[in-house]
């Protein structure tokens, strides 16, 4: 589904502050594969998700989603493909639109956009028996600002919008960091259901070790640009987080977010 | 006492058609202006340039023999093209928007002047422009033919807008406008969608200057300067009389009713004895003080602008 062969990026290539981002990364998912990503500040996390969607170019490598190489790709034209949910709840919505707007704007996600009407009647009747399911209690709120919504609401929102369409790979970038505890794990909750429902291929950072361990079938760890450990099935199962913070420690890791994060 | 308030009443009530005629076109500019300003959230100065180029390409074509009528989508599109010009230059060449929009503005003035044959005006006087068609075909004085026709090509486009605004491609340019990390993340080309949303509010603001032509009798190459603030005052007074309105097209509508009351305040003010060259210095204080008006009334600038 996803393959990720050597890629590096290199920000401020060739001056003093020159920093290797990513080094050599190769990485493979299955389709259906949920992989959690963790690692301390600066690690490369967010820099591998940001090239898999196409907003960081790439010194070297191919990246390539179901046999097709994306690498030269710029971002909305991966984003057929590719859905994804941003850490800031304020950057998966657009606050000035209504909810179907804002829907149906994805809904026709990886399609060319025409002067049919944007909301149909049809569609406004789909999305409202979309969100009854998720029960966030915005299924009479169709119309409404986005911009008046909580920031949990957007987050679950974006996430409805990302896998709207079932997109061949769903990454999200600390979706619930900036939530309060209760309404993290209800998004957590909401991801868990739509990934497994719909066989989602998926990449999820994280700074929290225990949702690293138990979400999804694999776990990578990134240290200094590179993936220095990965465990998947039953030897997932398996670790504990004291396993995960020992692994930590053995690379001289002090970091305080991950230290609070338990 | 008495004959003073019933000169500025006469006089207030014969403006009237004038000032309603001048109240709709600069109303289609100032849905131009919403556009860029507040749906692509793009200030964009580029319209002073074009709103004299729809005047002066629709004058010059009209001189040289053209149906009036016929001038005007070419007006149109020439401001199209100079709303792809700026931005191309943000977009591609990766020049700061506001500085995009002062140099194809720079640029249009001398090929305003070209267009013109190196002069700085055109009178239509004598040559079959609008005001005079419609006059004599429906038989009724100038002034009220203006306003019709004004009023109509001004409903037009508040519909035409309206339409392609609710539309999968006018939605994206909204997205685009708002949130660009949401509108790429879902696919949508931000750099096409900004071309096409700067390439729409610069026709529209063509068709203002071509109607301004065409209603007057005259283009000038400097009939548009200030236009942009003129715009932007029209577009805020919209905003503060329909404040609590959320949905589109009461909005556009907003912007004409802005550009009306504005105006009005201008006749009344010119009325009341107030110099003609004061008018940019109070437009420019009745816009700052509009704009502030949010910071004032203690709601965050910031959310209020994307709300809006």
């Amino acid at each position: 589904m996803l393959d990720v062969r050597n890629i590096s990026v290199i920000f401020n290539q060739g001056t003093p502050n020159e920093k290797v981002a990513l080094d050599n990364v190769s990485l493979h998912l299955d389709e259906g594969d949920f992989v959690t990503v963790i690692g301390g500040n600066g690690a490369g996390k967010s820099t591998l998700l940001n090239s898999i969607a196409g907003t960081l170019n790439v010194a070297s490598g191919n990246i390539c989603i179901d046999g097709k190489d994306v690498t030269r790709l710029p971002d909305f034209k991966r984003a057929g493909e590719v859905a994804r949910v941003f850490q800031d709840p304020m950057k998966g919505t657009a606050s000035s639109m209504n909810i179907e707007e804002n829907l149906a704007l994805a809904m026709s996600r990886g399609k060319r956009r025409t002067l049919k009407w944007n909301v149909t009647n049809a569609e406004s009747h789909q999305f409202k028996q979309m969100l009854t399911q998720l029960n966030l209690g915005l299924e009479d709120r169709l119309d409404c600002k986005v911009s008046l919504l909580s920031g949990g609401q957007r987050q679950a929102l974006t996430l409805l919008m990302a896998t709207i369409n079932k997109p061949k790979l769903l990454l999200l970038d600390e979706h619930t960091a900036a939530l309060d505890p209760g309404t993290a794990s209800k998004v957590l909750a909401m991801t868990e259901s739509i990934t497994s429902e719909n066989n989602q291929t998926t990449l999820m950072i994280t700074h929290n070790m225990r949702d690293a361990l138990q979400y999804g079938n694999r776990l990578i760890m990134m240290h200094n640009g590179r993936i220095i450990f990965q465990a998947q099935g039953e030897e997932k199962k398996k670790l504990t987080v004291q396993d995960l913070l020992n692994k930590f420690a053995t690379l001289g890791e002090e970091n305080d977010r991950i230290m609070l994060a338990n | 006492m008495t004959s003073i308030l019933a000169s500025f009443f006469t006089g207030f009530v014969n403006s009237l058609p004038t000032t309603f005629t001048e109240g709709f076109v600069w109303g289609i500019l100032a849905m131009g202006v919403y556009i860029s300003y507040r749906v692509l959230d793009v200030p964009d100065m580029t319209v002073d340039g074009s709103l004299a180029l729809g005047g002066i390409v629709s004058a010059m074509l009209t001189v040289n023999g053209w149906n009036v009528f016929l001038t005007i989508p070419i007006a149109i599109l020439c401001g199209a093209l100079a709303g792809v010009v700026t931005a191309l230059l943000h977009t591609k060449l990766k020049i700061p928007a506001i500085l995009s929009g002062i140099l194809t503005m720079f640029a249009l003035y001398s090929i305003n002047i070209r267009i013109l044959g190196n002069r700085s005006s055109q009178s239509l006087v004598g040559l079959p422009s609008v005001k005079d068609s419609l006059s004599s075909l429906f038989n009724i004085p100038f002034q009220y033919s203006n306003l019709i026709f004004a009023f109509i090509v001004m409903a037009i486009i508040v519909a035409i807008l309206y339409w392609f605004f609710g539309t999968q491609l006018g939605s994206s340019i909204r997205a685009t406008g708002c949130n660009i990390d949401m509108a790429r993340a879902q696919g949508i080309n931000t750099d096409n969608m900004k071309i096409l949303g700067l390439a729409i509010s610069n026709a529209i603001a063509a068709l203002a200057g071509c109607l301004l032509t065409q209603l007057q009798g005259s283009a000038d190459v400097n009939m548009a300067s200030g236009t942009i603030v003129i715009g932007l005052a029209s577009v805020v007074i919209g905003e503060i009389i329909f404040s609590n309105k959320v949905s589109f097209w009461l909005k556009l509508s907003g912007a004409v009713v802005g550009a009306t009351v504005y105006r009005l305040i201008i006749v009344i003010a010119l009325l009341l004895g107030m110099p003609t060259s004061d008018l940019k210095l109070v437009t420019a204080l009745l816009v700052a003080i509009a704009l502030a008006l949010p910071l004032i009334k203690g709601i965050k600038a910031k959310g209020g602008r994307k709300n809006a």
